[in-house]
C-alpha cells in the first residue's frame, strides 16, 4: 500500500463513517456532491481548463434513488478497501459483476458503477487508479515518430511508434503515468488527434505522418481517460503543438472538447486530462460549404445536441458560437471520410497542408 | 303546365307524362326497403347478420320490462352453409296473441310504438319485420314463430311468416297450436339469413357482451356457430324502473309531424289538440299560440292548412313553454353501470371502476334525454393503442359508424391529458388502458339515419356528454392520483424496510461499531400517517373490510375517517366497531381514531352484505381532523362532500415540500467518458 493507496483507504472510511453518524444521530442520511453538469462547470484560468464549480447536490435516502446510492457508496467502499489492503485490482466492469452479490446495492448497468466510482473521485479528491479500479482498453492508438517507454511484464521497454509496431499503431495503455510510462524521445513537429479509425489508416497509408512530422493518435470515439491523459502529456513534456480532426456533427464538437477544455463528467480531474492548447481542424460548418463536402440532413437529436452546445459554457467562444449556428442553419452535417469526394490523396495533398498552414501548425 | 311552345320527339310532355304514369305502379313500403336496405342497416353481409339478432334481441328486452320479467334470452347462432346462417331468438317475455303474431313479425311499420313517446328501444317498430323480410329475401325460406302467454290453459302457437312485399301483409303458413314442453310464456323466432359471420369489434358476441354490461337484469345465453355457449348471467334482480309514455313536447316538432299528428287527433277543436296532445301546453299558452299564429281555436284540427300549421311552429318558438317533464326517463344509475360493468369485464381485471356519473335529465328538440358515462381503467386493458369507447342509446349498443357519433365527437373534445391519459395535443380519441362507456337514454334519441348507428350531434346532448365524461374522468384523476401516492408510500416502506437497515448494518460492519437504533430516521423518512384499505370477499354477496391506520410522524394524532357505503347492505359490523361515529341517510360513515401516539396502528373493520357489496371501493376513504398532505392513502375531506369532518387541531411543524429529486442532466446526455 502506498501514499495515495492509503489516502484512498482513509477518505472512503470517513464517508462510511459519515453515514453512520448521521443514523446514529436520528437524522436521515445525506451527501453532498459537486453537481456534475454543464450549469456547475466554471473556467479555471490558473490552468486553462474547466472544472466543477461551487454548485452542489445533495443525495439523500428520503428517496429510493438517493437511499440506494448511499448504500451503493457503502458496498463500494468496502470492496475498494479490500482490494487495496489484499493488493489487487479490478476492472470497472469486474465491479460491476462482483455487485451482483449485494442484495439491494447491486448495480443493475455497469453505466450505474461507472458513475459511482466517479462519484467517490469527486467526494474523496482521490482518482481511479488509488482505488485500484481500471478501465476497460479503449482500442485508441498511436502512431509516428515518437518512443515510448513502458511497462511490459518483461519490465520497462521501449517501443518506437513507427518501427517497433505494426500498421495500426501503438496501442495505449489504460495507465500512462509516469511509474509506467515515459515519453522517451520525438522528432515530430505536431500531434494530430483523430477521431475515426478510418480516417486514421488512411493518413497512415498516404504517409502523412512521415512527410510532416506528425503523431497521429486515434481517438476511437470519445476519448478514454488515458488517451487525454497521454495527448496533454505530449503537449506538456514534448512541448508539441495538438491538433484534434473529427466529423463535422455536434457529437465530434463534443469530442473535441472533451480534450481541449475537459469533459463534463470529468471535470474534477480536468487539469490532469485537458490540454487547453488543443485546436480544431475540422471538419467545421465552414468546410462544408468552402470544400462542398457531402452532407446528411442534421437528425433532431443532433439539432437538440448543436443547441445544447450553445449553452454549454465550454463553447461560448466567437468561433464556436459562429460554427454552430451556421450548422443549425444548414441543417447539415459530414464527415471526415466525405473529403474522398476528389479522391484519397485530397486529405493529405489539399486539405489538411491547407487548414494547418492556415493555424501556423505547419 | 305549360306543353305547346317546346315539342319532344312525336308528342308532346303531357303525353310522355302518361305513358310514364302507364308504367309506374304503385310502390310499397315493404318493396321501397327492399330497394334501400341499407337505410335498414342491411348494408353489407356482416352487418346483415348482426342486424337480425339486434332487433329481435331489443323487442325480447322490451317486451320482458314492460311485462317486469327479468329478462332470459337465449340467441344461437348456426351455419347452414357457408353465407346461410340459422338464427334463433328465444326469450322469456309475456308471448304474444295468436292473432297477432303475423302482424308484429310481417308487417312493416307495425306496432303500438310507432306514435308512442317513451323510452324504449327499437324506436321505429321496424326492425323485427324488416329482419323477417331480410331473410325471405336472400334464402327464400319463411321465418318461424312461436309464442306462449302466460296462463295455465294458454296454448302454444307456431306459424311460418313471409312477406309479401307488394302488399306489406304476412304469408301465414303451417300456423297451428303446439304444446311447448317446460315453457311457461315467451317468444321465440327462428329464421334463415344470408350474411357473413365475423369476430372482433363488430361480433355478434360483442353486440351481447355490450348488451349485458348496460342491462345488469338480463340474463343473456349466447351459442355460437362453432357450438360454444357464453352465459352472460345476472349481476341484478332489480329490474329498470318502467319509462312512462309521455305526449310530445312542441319544440322540435316539424310542420309535418305537426299535419300528421292534427289528421290523425281524437280532439274535436284545434285548441283542445294543442292542450290535450302535446305536453306542458296549458289554456294560457295555447291562447298565446293561437293568437300570434292568427289561427282559431275552434275549427276542426284536420282542417288546419300547411299555412296554419307553419304559423303555429312559428309561433311555439316564440312562447316560452316549460321544458318536457323528465321523470318519464328510466336511465341505468351509477351503481348499476359499475355492477354490469364489473360483472362483464371481469375476465380483463382492470384496476379501477372509476365511478359512474348519471346527469340530470336535460331536453333537446323537445325531447327529453339523459347522460350517463362510466371509465375503466387498468389491469389486462391494452395500453398501447386508442381506448375503446362502448356507445349506448336507450341500453343499446352501437357498433358502427363510430366516427360520426356525438358521443365519439364528445370523447374527442375532452383534453383527457388533465385527466391521466394520453392525447395527442389535447384533441381526438385518447390512448392507454381505458374503456369509456356512455349512454344516453331519450324519449326520441335523435339518431343520424334510420339505422340507428350514430347519435345525431346536437349541441345540448354533446354538452352534456362532456360534462358526464369529465365528471367521470375527475374520478379516474383522482384514482390515478391515489395509485401515485401509493407508489410514493411504497417507496418510502422499501427505504426503511430495507434501504436504511441494509445500509446501517454495511457501515457499522465495516467500521466495527454497534448497529445504530432507526427509529429517529424512520419517523423522520415517513413523516405520513398512512392509511391501508383492504377488502375481502367473503363469499358471492359478502366482503369484509379493513382499515389499518399508522402513525409514522413523531406526534400524537386525532383523525376522522370519511367513507360512502352502499347503505342496503350494511349490517351490525359496522356500528359495533368502537370508532365509528354516525351514518347519514346517504351512506355516508364517519369514524374517529383519538390520540394515536407516534409508530402506533389502530383499525376500523366492517362487512357489508348483499347484492352491491362488491361495488364499494375501499381506497375511496377521505380524512378530517389532519393535515391532508401528511396523509398516505386517503384524500382530504371534500368540502362539497356534506359532512362536516373535525377540524385540524395540531399544527404540523416539519412538513416539507416535496423534495426534488437529485440533478440527473449529467452524463451530457452523450457518450463523454
Amino acid at each position: 500500500m502506498n501514499d495515495r493507496h492509503r489516502a484512498a483507504v482513509n477518505s472512503l472510511t470517513s464517508i462510511v463513517e459519515g453515514l453512520y453518524d448521521q443514523i446514529d444521530g436520528g437524522e436521515i442520511p445525506r451527501m453532498e456532491l459537486p453537481l456534475r453538469s454543464k450549469k456547475n462547470i466554471e473556467f479555471d484560468p490558473g490552468t486553462g481548463v474547466w472544472r466543477y464549480g461551487d454548485l452542489r447536490t445533495t443525495r439523500t435516502a428520503k428517496t429510493v434513488q438517493g437511499a440506494q446510492m448511499m448504500l451503493r457508496t457503502a458496498y463500494t467502499a468496502d470492496f475498494i478497501n479490500d482490494m487495496i489492503r489484499s493488493g489487487k485490482s479490478s476492472t470497472l466492469r469486474e465491479m460491476y459483476y462482483i455487485s451482483e452479490g449485494w442484495n439491494n446495492a447491486k448495480f443493475h448497468t455497469q453505466d450505474e458503477s461507472n458513475l459511482l466510482a466517479e462519484d467517490l473521485e469527486t467526494v474523496s479528491g482521490c482518482m481511479r487508479e488509488d482505488f485500484r479500479l481500471r478501465p476497460e482498453e479503449s482500442g485508441a492508438h498511436v502512431y509516428g515518430d515518437v518512443t515510448f517507454r513502458t511497462l511490459t511484464k518483461k519490465g520497462m521497454r521501449s517501443f518506437n511508434c513507427v518501427d517497433d509496431v505494426a500498421e495500426t499503431g501503438f496501442a495505449i495503455p489504460y495507465n500512462v503515468e509516469k511509474d509506467n510510462f515515459e515519453i522517451e524521445s520525438t522528432d515530430a513537429r505536431f500531434v494530430m488527434a483523430i477521431e475515426t479509425g478510418g480516417m486514421y489508416a488512411r493518413l497512415i497509408e498516404n504517409g502523412f505522418p512521415e512527410r510532416y512530422g506528425c503523431i497521429l493518435v486515434h481517438l476511437s470515439g470519445q476519448p478514454a481517460r488515458s488517451t487525454r491523459r497521454l495527448i496533454k502529456r505530449l503537449n506538456d513534456e514534448a512541448g508539441l503543438p495538438v491538433t484534434v480532426f473529427t466529423d463535422g456533427d455536434p457529437w465530434s464538437f463534443r469530442i473535441f472538447a472533451s480534450v481541449a477544455y475537459g469533459a463534463i463528467k470529468t471535470a474534477h480531474i480536468s487539469d490532469y486530462l485537458a490540454t487547453p492548447a488543443a485546436q480544431f481542424i475540422g471538419i467545421t460548418a465552414s468546410d462544408i460549404l468552402n470544400y462542398d463536402l457531402p452532407t446528411d440532413r442534421l437528425s433532431d437529436k443532433d439539432l437538440g445536441a448543436l443547441n445544447a452546445e450553445l449553452s454549454d459554457p465550454r463553447f461560448r467562444d466567437e468561433f464556436w458560437v459562429s460554427e454552430i449556428q451556421a450548422m443549425i442553419e444548414m441543417k447539415k452535417k459530414s464527415e471526415q471520410q466525405a473529403l474522398a469526394k476528389y479522391g484519397l490523396d485530397y486529405v493529405t495533398d489539399r486539405y489538411l497542408p491547407e487548414k494547418l498552414t492556415d493555424m501556423g501548425v505547419l | 303546365m305549360h306543353s305547346g311552345e317546346r315539342k319532344v320527339g312525336n308528342g308532346s310532355s303531357g303525353a310522355i307524362a302518361h305513358r310514364l304514369a302507364a308504367k309506374q305502379q304503385e310502390i310499397s313500403v315493404t318493396e321501397f326497403f327492399e330497394k334501400n336496405k341499407h337505410i335498414l342497416g342491411f348494408d353489407s353481409r356482416s352487418k346483415s347478420l348482426i342486424m337480425g339478432i339486434k332487433e329481435a334481441t331489443d323487442n325480447a328486452l322490451d317486451a320482458c320490462e314492460e311485462a317486469d320479467i327479468p329478462p332470459e334470452i337465449t340467441v344461437t347462432l348456426e351455419r347452414m352453409e357457408d353465407e346461410v346462417f340459422c338464427i334463433c331468438v328465444e326469450d322469456n317475455g309475456p308471448g304474444i296473441v295468436h292473432k297477432m303474431m303475423p302482424n308484429v313479425f310481417g308487417r312493416l311499420l307495425y306496432g303500438s310504438r310507432f306514435h308512442a313517446l317513451r323510452q324504449s328501444r327499437g324506436q321505429q317498430g321496424i326492425g323485427i319485420s324488416a329482419t323477417v323480410m331480410y331473410g325471405n329475401i336472400t334464402t327464400g325460406r319463411p321465418a318461424r314463430i312461436m309464442s306462449k302467454i302466460e296462463g295455465d290453459d294458454a296454448v302454444s302457437w307456431r306459424m311460418d311468416i313471409f312477406i309479401d312485399t307488394k302488399t306489406n301483409r304476412p304469408i301465414v303458413t303451417n300456423d297451428e297450436a303446439f304444446v311447448w314442453e317446460g315453457k311457461d310464456h315467451g317468444t321465440s323466432i327462428r329464421y334463415y339469413i344470408k350474411g357473413r359471420y365475423i369476430t372482433g369489434k363488430q361480433s355478434v358476441f360483442e353486440y351481447l357482451k355490450n348488451t349485458a354490461i348496460v342491462n345488469p337484469h338480463a340474463m343473456i345465453t349466447y351459442r355460437d356457430p362453432d357450438g360454444k355457449t357464453f352465459v352472460f348471467e345476472r349481476a341484478t334482480e332489480t329490474m329498470p324502473p318502467k319509462s312512462k309514455e309521455i305526449k310530445p313536447h312542441p319544440e322540435g316538432m316539424e310542420i309535418g309531424d305537426l299535419q300528421k299528428y292534427a289528421s290523425a287527433t281524437q280532439q274535436k277543436t284545434v285548441r283542445a289538440f294543442l292542450k290535450n296532445d302535446f305536453s306542458r301546453i296549458t289554456d294560457r299558452i295555447a291562447d298565446e299560440i293561437l293568437s300570434r299564429a292568427g289561427v282559431s281555436g275552434e275549427g276542426k284540427p284536420p282542417k288546419l292548412t300547411r299555412e296554419d300549421c307553419k304559423g303555429i311552429i312559428d309561433a311555439i318558438a316564440a312562447v316560452k313553454i316549460m321544458a318536457p317533464p323528465t321523470d318519464c326517463l328510466s336511465p341505468i344509475g351509477e351503481t348499476l353501470i359499475k355492477k354490469g360493468l364489473m360483472h362483464v369485464l371481469e375476465g380483463l381485471r382492470p384496476d379501477y371502476y372509476a365511478t359512474p356519473v348519471t346527469r340530470a335529465p336535460k331536453a333537446a328538440n323537445g325531447n327529453p334525454f339523459v347522460v350517463e358515462a362510466g371509465i375503466v381503467y387498468g389491469g389486462d386493458i391494452p395500453s398501447d393503442g386508442p381506448v375503446a369507447i362502448l356507445r349506448f342509446a336507450n341500453r343499446v349498443p352501437l357498433l358502427y359508424q363510430q366516427g360520426a357519433c356525438a358521443i365519439t365527437k364528445a370523447v374527442e373534445s375532452v383534453d383527457w391529458r388533465r385527466y391521466g391519459l394520453e392525447q395527442r395535443g389535447g384533441r381526438g380519441i385518447p390512448y392507454g388502458p381505458a374503456i369509456i362507456l356512455v349512454h344516453i337514454a331519450s324519449t326520441k334519441v335523435p339518431f343520424t339515419s334510420e339505422g340507428k348507428e350514430a347519435v345525431a350531434n346536437l349541441p345540448e346532448i354533446q354538452n352534456e356528454i362532456c360534462l358526464a365524461l369529465r365528471l367521470c374522468a375527475r374520478n379516474l384523476k383522482g384514482h390515478l392520483n391515489k395509485m401515485e401516492r401509493k407508489s410514493k408510500t411504497e417507496a418510502k416502506f422499501r427505504i426503511v424496510r430495507e434501504l436504511l437497515p441494509d445500509m446501517a448494518g454495511k457501515v457499522s460492519e465495516m467500521l466495527d461499531r454497534p448497529r445504530p437504533d432507526l427509529t429517529g430516521t424512520i419517523s423522520k423518512i415517513m413523516n405520513v400517517v398512512w392509511i391501508d384499505s383492504r377488502v375481502k370477499k367473503e363469499g358471492k354477496k359478502k366482503v369484509s373490510v379493513l382499515y389499518t391506520v399508522y402513525n409514522y410522524t413523531t406526534q400524537e394524532r386525532t383523525l376522522r375517517l370519511h367513507a360512502k357505503l352502499p347503505k342496503e347492505c350494511v349490517n351490525l359490523s359496522l356500528f359495533t366497531d368502537d370508532r365509528f361515529l354516525d351514518m347519514n341517510d346517504e351512506g355516508k360513515v364517519s369514524w374517529e381514531i383519538s390520540s394515536l401516539p407516534p409508530s402506533r396502528t389502530a383499525e376500523i373493520s366492517f362487512e357489508l352484505s348483499g347484492e352491491l357489496a362488491d361495488t364499494f371501493s375501499p381506497e375511496d376513504v377521505y380524512v378530517s381532523g389532519i393535515n391532508p398532505i401528511i396523509v398516505m392513502g386517503a384524500e382530504g375531506l371534500p368540502g362539497d362532500w356534506g359532512i362536516k369532518g373535525l377540524e385540524i387541531l395540531e399544527t404540523d411543524t416539519d412538513i416539507e415540500e416535496e423534495e426534488q429529486t437529485e440533478d440527473t442532466e449529467e452524463a451530457e446526455d452523450l457518450g463523454d467518458e
